[in-house]
């Protein structure tokens, strides 16, 4: 198990270092700085072994956060850990950073005492912590015997993400749906990778423990019910609209036995907003741009670039932030552009002309040419002429994915699934949206 | 203001904050007590405050109590007697009726390694492993770990292993997962007693708690199940289908584990079944999403994916183009999607596969483009239909003139004139243009084999083979050898009408030179050229067996066994997939067995596609023998086999030994170990007023006689363990992997702990320090002299031998130290023939001293007596096979002279040349101030 856990500074310098094991020595904290922060190399991989000490590392802005362990641990599992790690410090002081590490050090300590017992995870749901570990600190004194017990309870229950008693005035609930689009295409203009990773996320303020059924246009449910129904009609054109998912995974609180048995995603939610699920899909993918590039070689000293941006979605919606990258070789000496929408530049720190445009309707075509002047190099090296990216945001699933219900039942609170307020907006965002060329 | 705590600096705040933690307020204490967290933190020493902050532990503010815990968990065990000082505490704590501070108490209290802390946990322990609060008793359950790793027999003594036990059916699926872990990671340091006795009852109880538990307990119970094996096919499909849903859990960690007890009960169910079939299609999703988390888990999940694609290619067949590498995929993600890109490339899907490597060769990053050129000819080798479109690809690549990527496809040329002969000899001419340009050894060895090989289409072969020639000293033996053959190739091809006499007699004189060393000669001349294999670098079929009972651990991603990795006994058990049993079928049948050995029809065969012979021997025993091997009849057989030798010549071969077997280490300073390899074990050892002996590294094998590698070592005697600590420098032009040792039979049974951890190539002019654990458990033979120790070292270019002498003391044992009453009886009962004595000259240590430093290498004062100005020192050594030696040190204080009679009970021989080595042991300047020594007989 986790051996024990450290935190730096950009410098190297420690922050944070809870050891949970007799055989990590204080000098684990220096073996790690030396050899991986202040190693001259690349970092070449995420686990390193030093003296038969195995670290597990992630970086969150400038801090590092290093896992430390001289047995076969499950590495999966302190990956994830790490992750949960970051994400509880940032749910109780926001960003991690030196400084709010510093200022939260006790706090700090307090939490990796509770949630790695032995180098064992323990309950991390920030929900159920900070019924115990606030930052005022606890008054143990004035807690009645049921609170006490009721906490406990929480951290070790079944529902260990979610605490009773909750009461809102008006019982709402937001689900968003947010995909990232990725795409690598050849410069002929042909898909060489495409999928859709979304998430569904869920903001929850309901009251007691609801008992929640999530339904969406999967295509194996469609597809059941179709036959089910057994009006052929209706098969069909619920299937037009159904999509195929590839796979999904879901937060801890969805049942994952009846999802597999009856592909049904029923849950009591966490309070407030939280990842419901995650799915990937392949087919059918709304491509939302397609970019096509023409760069020409004109002697050695100059490069001709012209790129299209097509829109492809329904004419009335409006894509957002949209910004195309054209790299430029590390020899260019001066650029020219002109485009007939938005503004571009030549960025030399980041050799690329970026080019933004604030929003575009669909069906629409925009263009930008750009002449490349370059330095002459001894360089035999050829310019690798890295893929033209591009970001965006679309008021659209390009999976196609659809909420078709969330149902919200509480049995013992006095209020139904009509009194529920529930909102669903759906944003597509390019996730790495390629284009070679 | 918190940020000042960091920078304090502690000699000139000691004092304040002494008189800050004495302080009456309340905050005043607690700012005080986080000032010395925070010092604490950043490495400074501030156990000076100890009794001050333990003071402020009895208060009822839970914060300051946590710090105050804190603070004792670090400096408890430097501080045990004042620790006791919070015994009390802890005891009154576990009684409160707060769950959260009982829970805190036995949580913290496991956590302070002090033998009298731990004698009053017992009581409160035994309270909270049956408290009525689960909080309290999933903290207890792990408090029983704790407890085990500082003293298991008191675990063992006090019936917690039974408690632990029955929290396996606790209501509280948290307590269960906590008691499963806790469990495990105990059993692992007990073999052999079965701690989890898992039984169809007891794996239902964990499939249910798995549906209630938090993800990591989930990871727990996963992991658990991996270690049973089903009955039979129906029992292992049974909780396949249980287990399934997980696949779909947002935690990675728990879906890896999931994969991993579908993998291992997977190989219990028959083909042929239609569940088997739906599992194999349930198990490519989850893998695939994996890719898509952070990049540090699709690292893992990617290692993991290699060694699943290895196994059972057939899941992610249809996969290849998630592992399409991404212009902005750390190079680690890249480096590992290339490896299963080529590993799951085939004639579908070849076109798009070729395609992308192309592209990639024009990528930044050096490692990853010579990847992906070698890539390109392994799809070459792999898949004959697009042989043709791979090579001009490669011509392609080779017309970039970018110097890398030419010698890198040259390299991988050579590979595909090999699997196919005669058939793309036309780009030799090609290749033969980028002659100037190639500097690496692997490159121009590639080179010559193939203007070799071809010389009869070549018109000017000789000129060509001749220009590399000139450059012959300079070469890195891979060249030279390459040159060798291929001059010789040459010269037999053109013996009947070559009329250059220089050529020939350049030809002879390396025939004769290679007759020298007719090993080299054999491999290199007369060795047949091995088929160039389908598959690259295939783990060998046992270990990937072995690999996939843990994936998602440090093993899979390390892609070697915990072993390896994992000091002392944990891990060191083989895990082994399961063979198929089908319920009301006995296990001969030939179905069963049939599917023993794997589920692909027709596993690709291993074959090196480096031409070693001799690696293949080595590889075949490799594996540490099993920690079953029973110490005492080594030590019987051991004293039979040095019985049976001849007296008068052991005593003649130990004094040759002891003059002129040892490195000279006089005057040399004592090495300070292994550089980093040491770092830790130095930490280990304070405390403690001198290590055991260790000589300065030596030189072993020299560079000139391993092409290229050297290795220079010392053995040491750390932590109760025998260590081989090499530093091995490569000299050579290529990159060194695949290193390997073997040990010949020796007197003592030493042999390799583990395999060679030599776990990243050993790039030109880099050295690495490895620390080589070893038992004894292996073979004995006599050897002369008896201390000597012959080793095999195999890497990727050759086999090496070279044979080293280790210090007797490294066999000392730390449990060597003799009762008095028994040494006295022991002394009295061996006959004085068995005694020898010898005298050493100018020594300049008083007794006290030179017993500290005796005792640091395992040699043990049991008494001390002074008589007429002398000191007698008696003294017990214990070897590892068991045999005990007894001596009496004579130290006069006048004379600066040693007198010495050591006794043994098992010979006179044993005895004469122990002493030998024992006295090398002063010698070798593990006494400073002796400057020799001389024996009487």
């Amino acid at each position: 198990m986790i051996g024990g856990l450290f935190i730096y500074n950009h410098k190297g310098e420690v922050l944070i270092s809870r050891v949970y094991r007799d055989d990590i020595g204080r000098n684990a904290v220096d073996a790690f700085r030396v050899n991986v922060i202040h190693a001259r190399q690349q970092v070449r991989s995420p686990v390193t072994n030093i003296a038969r000490t195995s670290f597990f590392h992630v970086k969150r802005s400038n801090i590092w956060l290093a896992a430390v362990t001289k047995q076969n641990v499950n590495a999966a599992m302190v990956f994830e850990f790490l992750y949960k790690m970051c994400d509880v410090m940032t749910a109780y002081f926001g960003k991690i950073s030196e400084e709010n590490i510093k200022n939260n050090f006790v706090l700090i300590y307090e939490l990796l005492d509770e949630i790695l017992d032995f180098g064992y995870p323990q309950n991390s749901e920030t929900g159920a912590l900070k019924t115990f570990i606030t930052q005022q600190g606890i008054k143990s004194q004035h807690q009645t015997k049921e609170e006490q017990s009721q906490i406990t309870s929480q951290v070790t229950g079944q529902i260990g993400w979610r605490r009773e008693g909750i009461k809102y005035r008006r019982n709402e609930l937001f689900l968003d749906v947010l995909e990232s689009v990725n795409l690598l295409m050849s410069p002929q203009g042909q898909v060489l990778s495409a999928h859709v990773s979304g998430r569904v996320v869920m903001k929850s303020y309901l009251s007691g423990m609801p008992e929640c059924k999530f339904g969406m246009n999967d295509k194996i449910v469609i597809d059941k019910q179709g036959k089910a129904g057994a009006s052929d009609e209706a098969g069909k054109s619920s299937g037009k609209q159904s999509i195929a998912i590839d796979d999904c995974t879901f937060h801890q609180c969805v049942r994952l036995s009846k999802f597999d048995s009856e592909r049904s995603i029923s849950f009591i939610p966490p309070d407030g907003e939280y990842e419901l699920m995650r799915y990937r899909t392949t087919k059918d993918i709304i491509l939302p741009f397609r970019v096509i590039p023409l760069v020409r070689e004109v002697g050695r000293t100059k490069l001709e670039v012209k790129v299209v941006i097509k829109s492809n979605f329904k004419p009335s919606l409006l894509a957002q932030k949209i910004e195309v990258r054209i790299p430029t070789p590390l020899n260019t000496s001066g650029v020219q552009v002109i485009c007939m929408k938005g503004k571009a530049k030549y960025k030399a720190s980041e050799n690329a002309i970026v080019w933004k445009i604030k929003r575009m309707a669909g069906m629409k075509e925009s263009q930008i040419s750009a002449e490349i002047e370059l330095l002459p190099t001894n360089d035999k090296k050829k310019w690798a002429r890295p893929p033209i990216s591009m970001n965006f945001e679309v008021p659209f699933a390009p999976s196609g994915l659809k909420v078709r219900y969330l149902k919200v039942f509480e049995s013992k609170l006095n209020y139904s699934d009509h009194d529920v307020i529930k909102w669903v907006r759906y944003i597509g965002r390019s996730g790495i949206y390629e284009t070679r060329c | 203001e918190t940020n000042k705590l960091y920078c304090t600096s502690v000699k000139c705040c000691i004092f304040e904050l002494k008189a800050e933690l004495n302080s009456d307020k309340k905050e005043k204490k607690k700012e005080a007590v986080k000032k010395v967290i925070a010092s604490m933190t950043v490495g400074k020493d501030v156990s000076a405050l100890f009794p001050d902050v333990v003071n402020c532990m009895q208060t009822d503010n839970l914060e300051l109590k946590k710090l105050v815990y804190l603070y004792l968990m670090n400096y408890a065990k430097s501080q045990p007697d004042m620790a006791i000082m919070a015994v009390n505490t802890f005891v009154k704590d576990c009684e409160d009726p707060n769950p959260l501070i009982r829970a805190l108490a036995v949580r913290t209290m496991g956590c302070i390694r002090v033998d009298k802390i731990t004698e009053y946990l017992c009581e409160p322990l035994r309270k909270c492993l049956k408290d009525e609060d689960p909080y309290v008793r999933k903290t207890a359950a792990v408090c029983v770990a704790k407890l085990h790793d500082i003293n298991a027999q008191l675990v063992e003594d006090q019936g917690f292993l039974d408690t632990l036990k029955d929290l396996i059916s606790d209501s509280n699926p948290m307590v269960v997962a906590n008691a499963v872990a806790a469990l495990s990671e105990i059993s692992e340091s007990h073999p052999n007693c079965n701690l989890l006795d898992l039984n169809p009852q007891s794996i239902n109880k964990l499939l249910t708690a798995l549906n209630e538990c938090t993800e990591w307990g989930q990871i727990f119970i996963l992991d658990c199940l991996a270690n049973y094996t089903p009955r039979d096919d129906r029992e292992s499909q049974s909780i396949c289908e249980r287990v399934t849903p997980r696949l779909s859990h947002a935690n990675s960690a728990v879906v890896l584990s999931a994969v991993k007890v579908l993998m291992k009960f997977m190989e219990m169910l028959p083909k042929d079944l239609d569940y088997y079939g739906t599992l194999l299609k349930k198990l490519a999703p989850p893998l695939v999403t994996l890719l898509s988390a952070e990049p540090e888990l699709q690292y893992v999940a990617l290692r993991n994916i290699n060694l699943i694609v290895q196994k059972r290619p057939e899941i992610l067949k249809h996969e290849m183009k998630v592992f399409f590498v991404k212009y902005n995929d750390p190079i680690y993600v890249k480096l590992e999607k290339l490896d299963i890109m080529i590993r799951l490339a085939s004639q579908a899907n070849i076109a798009q596969v070729l395609a992308e490597l192309k592209e990639y060769a024009t990528e930044v990053d050096v490692d990853f483009v010579r990847k992906a050129v070698r890539a390109i000819g392994r799809c070459a080798i792999k898949v004959e239909q697009s042989a043709e479109r791979c090579v001009s690809t490669l011509l392609d690549l080779i017309q970039t003139k970018v110097n890398y990527v030419v010698q890198e496809a040259i390299v991988v040329i050579k590979d595909i004139f090999r699997k196919y002969p005669n058939k793309y000899e036309s780009v030799i001419a090609t290749l033969c243009e980028n002659l100037d340009s190639l500097d690496e050894p692997e490159a121009r060895a590639a080179m010559i084999w193939i203007v070799g090989e071809y010389a009869e289409r070549i018109d000017n072969a000789d000129e060509l083979l001749e220009s590399f020639l000139e450059g012959f000293h300079d070469e890195s033996t891979q060249v030279t050898t390459q040159q060798n053959t291929q001059v010789l190739h040459k010269h037999t091809q053109n013996t009947p009408d070559s009329d250059n006499p220089d050529l020939r007699d350049r030809g002879y004189i390396y025939w004769r030179l290679l007759s020298t060393d007719p090993v080299a000669a054999k491999e290199v001349v007369l060795a047949e050229k091995p088929l160039i294999s389908e598959e690259t670098d295939l783990i060998e079929p046992t270990l990937l067996e072995e690999l996939i009972c843990h994936i998602g651990s440090l093993a899979s991603v390390y892609h070697k066994p915990p072993n390896a990795f994992v000091e002392g006994s944990r891990g060191v058990q083989h895990k082994r997939l399961p063979a198929r049993t089908a319920s009301g079928e006995s296990a001969e049948s030939p179905d069963a067995g049939q599917s023993v050995g794997g589920v692909s029809d027709a596993p690709p065969a291993v074959i090196p596609s480096q031409g070693d012979l001799l690696g293949d021997l080595l590889n075949l025993d490799l594996a540490p023998p099993s920690a079953s091997v029973p110490v005492v009849p080594a030590s019987m057989q051991m004293g039979v086999d040095l019985l049976g030798g001849g007296l008068d010549s052991l005593i003649a071969v130990g004094l040759a030994g002891g003059t002129g077997g040892m490195p000279a280490g006089l005057g040399g300073t004592p090495a300070m170990g292994g550089g980093l390899g040491d770092l830790f074990d130095l930490g280990g050892g304070v405390g403690m007023a001198t290590g055991s002996y260790v000589p300065p590294k030596a030189v072993w094998l020299p560079a000139m006689k391993a092409k290229g590698l050297e290795i220079s070592g010392t053995f040491a005697r750390r932590g109760g363990g025998i260590h081989m600590d090499l530093s091995l420098t490569n000299n050579a032009m290529s990159i060194m992997t695949d290193f390997a040792i073997q040990f010949n039979r020796n007197s003592f049974g030493l042999a390799p702990a583990g395999p060679l951890q030599v776990l990243t190539p050993l790039a030109q002019n880099q050295t690495i320090d490895v620390s080589l654990p070893l038992n004894t458990n292996g073979p004995i033979m006599k050897m002369e002299p008896l201390n000597n120790l012959q080793v095999a070292v195999k890497n990727n270019i050759d086999v090496f031998y070279f044979s080293c002498q280790y210090p007797i003391s490294l066999l000392f044992v730390e449990d060597g130290k003799m009762d008095r009453q028994v040494f006295l009886a022991t002394w009295k009962d061996i006959p004085s023939e068995n005694e020898t004595q010898y005298q050493i000259k100018d020594f300049h240590l008083n007794s006290d001293a030179a017993s500290t430093k005796l005792q640091g290498s395992n040699v043990f004062t049991v008494a001390k007596r002074t008589v007429d100005a002398q000191d007698l020192l008696y003294q017990s050594i214990k070897l590892t096979n068991g045999i005990w030696a007894l001596a009496e040190l004579r130290i006069q204080s006048i004379t600066p002279n040693y007198m010495t009679r050591l006794r043994t009970r098992a010979s006179l021989s044993l005895s004469a040349s122990l002493w030998v080595q024992f006295a090398m042991l002063y010698d070798c300047g593990f006494l400073e101030g002796l400057d020799h020594f001389v024996v009487f007989p």
